[in-house]
């Protein structure tokens, strides 16, 4: 066993862990967040999309040790005192989501784009939105609700 | 998960001395660890290279760029954006954000994936592979599917890029997977032109010869009329037959050298 410490959503956390256990698991086992969902557990899905040091990354596809001394976000982390961000209202609003199942992996990749380029085009969403898989919305109200996020205009989105 | 220790040195010294030789180096994992899960590899011991910060980094050197190994795709996207754009746009076409954000261009190259992209930029830019004991040609360094010159124990602990006069990736995106189905490189150097084909072969990344004199001569999507790929040896399954990939091949190649700068 060894001893990792990190930051998670603003909270230094210390936990004796295995060496090969996954960020995902230490999340979710060790944390109890589980918000963080494991869709694939193959790299391919994204639902277990979290932050680390600020960049969006696969928790099921990195180490917990990999993780020492990061800041690492996770959805848990996205809504302040049982109130919604304007990225999650914009899902919500939008019926970004039916399941719900990939949602956390959606606002936290949504919350990366948007810090990096705050009024994306659809192209650009849609382009971004490559590792995240949905199978229900069809990713129409996932995207309106992105340019709905960055406070752009939906109403040229058709639709679905 | 199967049962194995991981280690996380913070030098290249004490990643070599963790090695031992036999142990697995781990760079962003987005191959390695989902083939651990699969089991199809299944080492006793990896040594993750992420907490190196020696390999970490672009800097000019000698007129071309040396990237670290452990410099993420994403980074490498971002950082050579002005120095060589074409390296640049075929780093933010691997995978996905959330994959171009921990892979390497160390794990990649190591790896040498038929249909890694990476391998076609350090075969058409001439570009060497710098690792932990020494240095090795691209031309020397790729030797087959999944084959390198690496031995046990040995890391990538960065690579050098020639920047070419002009230069352009070609990408067919297998839609998937995001591999390249065919992924072609054309760089133009002063003395001469040099074009590697990633995705095609069943050896792996190639450089294609006979477009290399054509193009050398006349640097233009014309000069390779005529010019037809072998289709022996590519790789022929569900996603496409050894005759569609010759034909991407020389498709891509003509589309690199008009968009080249």
């Amino acid at each position: 066993m060894t001893t990792v410490t990190m930051t998670v959503n603003g909270k230094s956390v210390s936990r004796e862990v295995e060496s090969r256990t996954l960020l995902s698991a230490f999340l979710r086992d060790g944390l109890n967040l589980t918000g963080t969902h494991i869709g694939c557990d193959t790299s391919q899905c994204g639902a277990c999309t979290v932050h680390v040091d600020g960049k969006a990354v696969k928790a099921c596809t990195m180490f917990a040790l990999e993780a020492e001394g990061a800041e690492v976000g996770t959805i848990e982390g996205q809504s302040s005192h049982g109130k919604l961000n304007t990225i999650q209202e914009a899902f919500k609003e939008h019926h970004g989501l039916q399941c719900g199942f990939c949602t956390p992996g959606m606002v936290m990749t949504t919350a990366a784009l948007l810090k990096d380029n705050p009024t994306p085009s659809e192209a650009q969403i849609r382009a971004h939105l490559e590792g995240n898989i949905c199978r229900c919305t069809g990713y129409h109200n996932i995207v309106k609700a992105i340019m709905a996020a960055s406070g752009q205009d939906v109403s040229a989105i058709a639709a679905a | 998960m199967y049962a194995f220790e991981l280690e996380r040195p913070g030098s290249v010294a004490d990643a070599v001395a963790a090695l031992g030789g036999e142990a697995q180096p781990l760079g962003g994992g987005q191959t390695l660890i989902p083939t651990l899960k699969a089991r199809l590899a299944m080492p006793e011991k990896l040594v993750s290279l992420t907490g190196i910060a020696e390999m970490k980094g672009i800097s000019s050197e000698g007129g071309g760029l040396r990237i670290g190994g452990a410099t993420c795709h994403a980074d490498v996207a971002s950082g050579t954006l002005a120095s060589y754009p074409a390296l640049a746009g075929l780093a933010a076409q691997i995978g996905d954000p959330a994959v171009r954000n921990r892979g390497t261009i160390g794990g990649s190259v190591a790896n040498n994936d038929p249909s890694a992209c990476y391998p076609a930029a350090a075969l058409a830019s001439g570009a060497t592979i710098i690792t932990s004991t020494r240095e090795v040609a691209a031309d020397e360094f790729f030797r087959g599917m999944f084959d390198t010159a690496l031995e046990d124990g040995e890391i990538i602990t960065g690579v050098r890029f020639p920047v070419p006069q002009r230069a352009s990736y070609q990408k067919f995106a297998q839609p998937a997977s995001r591999f390249a189905l065919v992924g072609v490189f054309v760089a133009q150097f002063a003395e001469g032109v040099r074009v590697a084909v990633t995705g095609a072969s069943g050896d792996g990344v190639f450089r294609w010869a006979e477009a290399e004199a054509a193009l050398s001569s006349n640097f233009a999507p014309e000069a390779l009329d005529g010019v037809t790929a072998d289709a022996s040896g590519m790789i022929s399954d569900l996603h496409g037959s050894a005759a569609y990939r010759a034909h991407l091949t020389a498709v891509l190649t003509r589309r690199a050298v008009s968009q080249a700068h």
